[in-house]
């Protein structure tokens, strides 16, 4: 395992990380303003990647195809907060699991209805494509460092708007006492859509950013959602912060286990069993992580109430 | 003089910079009615879930009958015995009033693992069960959803399910709160009698109920226990008049 | 109640009506297709007693399905095989003996549950819900990976396996076998709901404090209770591989995770039969929507959805009203 191999797999490790966090974030804003388990999190990312993909095929740009999947991804999101997500504020979490599954349900038919079931493809932007030489002559795709800088800018961004702007105070407001919020005359209905609409633009920010790295298809967001899930057990519902330390984590603990754990247990067995068994224990690496994260803090690394 | 039932030492309990409790000491005696009041924000709440468990003291130590129970979890503590009532009723609300009674008695039996007899046709817990409510007053309304209750009876029923227990000690938490005239005065009736079961540290707002029942107030402020004592001794307390009561005549 | 009771009846009279029409009328498909609702149905009736009775919202239930599928699918795999399972310390050989995989079966699920219940009862609310789908994906993964089983593209059992004194190639027969233990579930979980236990953990589920206050602990009624739900859906899960003679790491995947936990909606969560007409209603739905449209899924969403909005009790509540309080 040489050096550049382990800088090249950190690299991969904090971009999966990143995008991670782009859906972590979202999830944990809306459950943590909200009080709502949004299952649908990850159509929103399909739909941004589905927009992506047919703007830059119609259009050849990349940059209307990142637009297209921020406003699709948005609208999508406020027509689903308005309709029925409004509906589930004060039920249990298990209508909400079971409502949002249903969206689950129709948007992944819907979309399939639309495009069939073939996937399609996003290419990276000339001007992203191709490798660049880092120091230490390490050559990394350009579009992958352009999706790690995006993320961490992202990331800043949002500290800085939820610490600084008003609706950032809102927003903290509302985490820790909603009805006080309400009570001091904000507009609660608007707060709960913007807020929404944030999580989707970003979800749908992140799948159009994969896309192009991965295929588009129906069925892409489940797995990153579940993920995304356990970032937010890691990292504690409702914080930022844990969201995006939670997303390295699980990014850098996925990349770099599927890398080492095979090549560590390469040293005590031969090749292919190595394989076999490092390739078995790196998939279940992350929920490893998890649950050891969870016997110290069942409230995640930065949670604080429930 | 005898043993007290339950004992409070020194509990001290901080939330960061705020003391909610400041070295309480308290406790109750047998057969007695000992009421504990205080503005709000004094720091009743705090003192109550420490006595039941729900959170852990930064200091001192709770005992029930001479055996320090600092250490146990809140269903240990009523399985020791310590019998509570809730300021908001717990209550099983889909539940019949029986139901209810019944897994009061179930708790007190200790035998809740069991998964095949028919719990509802126990005879020994239904007899429990069926005696509290009576105790009550809610006999006839044993096969009435507990939601369909008035706020006064699941109160009442509050008291049933935690008289199942065979409590050696009662903690109440605002018992009158919510009650009519008519249902306070019921409730100060059977308090009355309640304590020669057991002795009953009482949690009240109401001061008529309060000086009408107790053997002796203990009050509450800023997290300090600033006096101790009979009825008479605390209204002419000089502290507790200008703390609380304030300087009009006391009832 | 009295409704319920003979929607009950009803319910019971259709899964034993339609096999036998379809045996006489000589249609082994109607048969088939009911063997598959009655194997979900376990499913759900296992998945009912952690999220009816308990209150436990778990999204990995499909964990437990799985290793039931994969008890059946390893031990018919080395019997197929001729190849023991371990030699030292001491000879494990394959079975394809029905009996031994239910136990197998049942007592692998158990183990799991307990294990995933302790570390996730740490937690509640939406932690729990997560942390329950994110075991089950763990399996999956885990599945897909492990070579040896087949992985990704599973494992095919080509005969199916035995129970003595019975031929369960023949549909009717395995049918019986299914309902049977479909029945014998319903008994079980009916006599849970009116024990001490089932008092117990159905206040815990509408007040823990409540539970607390009379001295017993509810994280104790949870885990029990998620064992035994683990246990009956893992006795499911070995079933439905021998239904298809094929087992894969499908089985572990949070869409039949989804799956099982919507048809206990759409029939009645809590209700006794709930899984048992949701389970009716849901093959009914797939055999004759999937003729009318490809993407028949979103019916079914729709449907989930009307019902989260609109019918909380599903189609038991509807037809049979709210559940009323025994005494």
């Amino acid at each position: 395992m040489t050096a550049i191999l382990l800088i090249e797999q950190i690299l991969n490790g904090l971009q999966f990380g990143v995008m991670l966090f782009l859906m972590a974030a979202g999830l944990t804003l809306i459950f943590g303003v909200m009080g709502v388990i949004n299952l649908a999190h990850g159509s929103l990312f399909m739909i941004g990647a589905f927009a992506a993909a047919g703007t830059a095929a119609a259009t050849g740009s990349y940059v209307l195809a990142l637009m297209a999947s921020l406003s699709a991804a948005a609208v999508a999101g406020v027509l689903v907060e308005t309709l029925i997500i409004r509906r589930l504020y004060a039920r249990d979490h298990l209508d909400q699991v079971l409502a949002t599954f249903a969206l689950i349900l129709i948007f992944s038919e819907g979309t399939r209805f639309l495009f069939g079931s073939f996937p399609l493809y996003l290419d990276t932007p000339d001007l992203l494509s191709g490798p660049v030489t880092l120091p230490g002559g390490i050559q990394y795709p350009i579009y992958r460092l352009f999706i790690i800088a995006m993320g961490l800018s992202i990331a800043g961004g949002l500290f800085w708007f939820i610490a600084r702007t008003r609706i950032g105070i809102q927003i903290r407001a509302g985490e820790v006492d909603r009805e006080m919020i309400a009570a001091l005359g904000i507009n609660i209905s608007r707060l709960y859509t913007a807020v929404f609409a944030l999580g989707a633009a970003l979800a749908g920010l992140a799948g159009a950013l994969i896309g192009a790295i991965q295929s588009v298809e129906v069925g892409m967001g489940e797995p990153v959602l579940i993920l995304a899930f356990v970032v937010i057990v890691i990292g504690g519902i409702g914080s930022i912060k844990g969201a995006l330390i939670g997303a390295l984590l699980v990014g850098l603990t996925d990349t770099l286990g599927r890398v080492l754990l095979p090549q560590a247990f390469g040293l005590i067995m031969d090749a292919s069993s190595a394989t076999t068994v490092g390739a078995s224990l790196a998939s279940m690496a992350i929920y490893v992580l998890m649950a050891g994260v969870l016997i110290f803090r069942p409230s995640g690394l930065f949670g604080g109430t429930t | 003089m005898t043993e007290p039932v339950l004992r409070m030492d020194g509990i001290s309990k901080s939330f960061g910079a705020l003391r909610a409790n400041d070295d309480v000491t308290l406790d109750l005696r047998p057969g007695e009615i000992h009421a504990l009041i205080g503005p709000n924000g004094a720091g009743k709440s705090t003192l109550i879930q420490a006595i039941t468990g729900a959170i852990a003291p930064d200091a001192g130590r709770v005992h029930l009958l001479g055996q320090d129970i600092t250490g146990m979890d809140m269903a240990a503590r009523a399985r020791a015995g310590l019998g509570r009532t809730f300021q908001i009723s717990a209550l099983a609300m889909d539940h019949t009033v029986l139901q209810n009674g019944v897994l009061g008695a179930l708790g007190a039996s200790g035998r809740a693992f069991r998964f095949f007899a028919p719990v509802m046709r126990d005879r020994a817990l239904l007899g429990v069960a069926r005696d509290a409510l009576a105790e009550v007053g809610l006999s006839d309304l044993a096969t009435t959803r507990t939601a369909d209750l008035s706020h006064g009876q699941r109160r009442q029923l509050e008291v049933a399910v935690a008289l199942t227990l065979a409590p050696r000690a009662f903690l109440m938490d605002e018992p009158m709160a919510g009650l009519g005239l008519e249902g306070s005065a019921r409730m100060t009736g059977f308090l009355d009698r309640l304590r020669h079961r057991a002795p009953i540290l009482l949690v009240e707002h109401d001061m008529d109920a309060v000086f009408a029942l107790a053997d002796r107030i203990s009050v509450l402020v800023y997290g300090r226990i600033i006096a101790t004592g009979t009825p008479a001794e605390i209204r002419q307390d000089p502290e507790v008049r200008r703390a609380y009561l304030g300087e009009e005549a006391t009832p | 109640m009295r409704r319920e009771n003979l929607l009950n009846a009803a319910i019971l009279l259709g899964f034993i009506a339609v096999p036998l029409w379809a045996w006489v009328a000589d249609e082994p498909f109607i048969i088939t297709l009911t063997t598959r609702a009655a194997i979900l149905a376990l499913a759900g009736v296992g998945l009912n007693v952690a999220l009816g009775l308990g209150g436990l919202v778990s999204l990995g239930h499909a964990a437990f399905f799985g290793i039931g599928g994969y008890a059946m699918g390893v031990l018919a795999f080395h019997a197929q095989n001729y190849l023991p399972l371990i030699e030292a310390p001491f000879l494990i050989e394959g079975t394809k003996s029905m009996p031994v995989i239910w136990l197998v079966a049942i007592l692998a699920s158990a183990l799991a549950a307990v294990l995933i219940g302790a570390l996730s009862l740490r937690t509640s609310g939406v932690y729990f819900i997560m942390i329950t789908l994110a075991f089950g994906q763990m399996l999956y993964f885990f599945m897909i990976s492990w070579p040896a089983y087949g992985g990704e593209d599973g494992l095919s059992i080509y005969i199916r396996n035995g129970f003595p004194g019975l031929n369960t190639l023949d549909p009717i027969q395995f049918y019986a076998i299914a309902f049977t233990l479909l029945l014998a579930a319903l008994l079980l979980v009916a006599r849970i709901q009116n024990s001490a236990f089932g008092l117990a953990l159905a206040s815990a589920r509408q007040n823990p404090t409540r539970v607390t206050a009379v001295g017993i602990r509810p994280r104790h009624l949870h885990l029990v209770a998620f064992t035994v739900s683990g246990a009956i859906t893992g006795l499911s899960g070995a079933l439905f591989a021998d239904l298809n003679r094929f087992v894969s790491p499908t089985m572990f995947s949070w869409q039949t995770s989804g799956e099982i936990m919507v048809f206990v909606i759409i029939g009645g969560v809590g209700r006794l039969f709930g899984p048992v007409l949701g389970s009716a209603a849901f093959i009914a739905m797939e055999y004759w929507l999937d003729g009318v449209s490809d993407y028949w899924h979103i019916y079914l969403g729709a449907v989930l959805l009307g019902i989260v909005l609109f019918a909380r009790g599903g189609l038991i509540g509807l037809i049979a009203g709210r559940e009323v309080a025994h005494d």
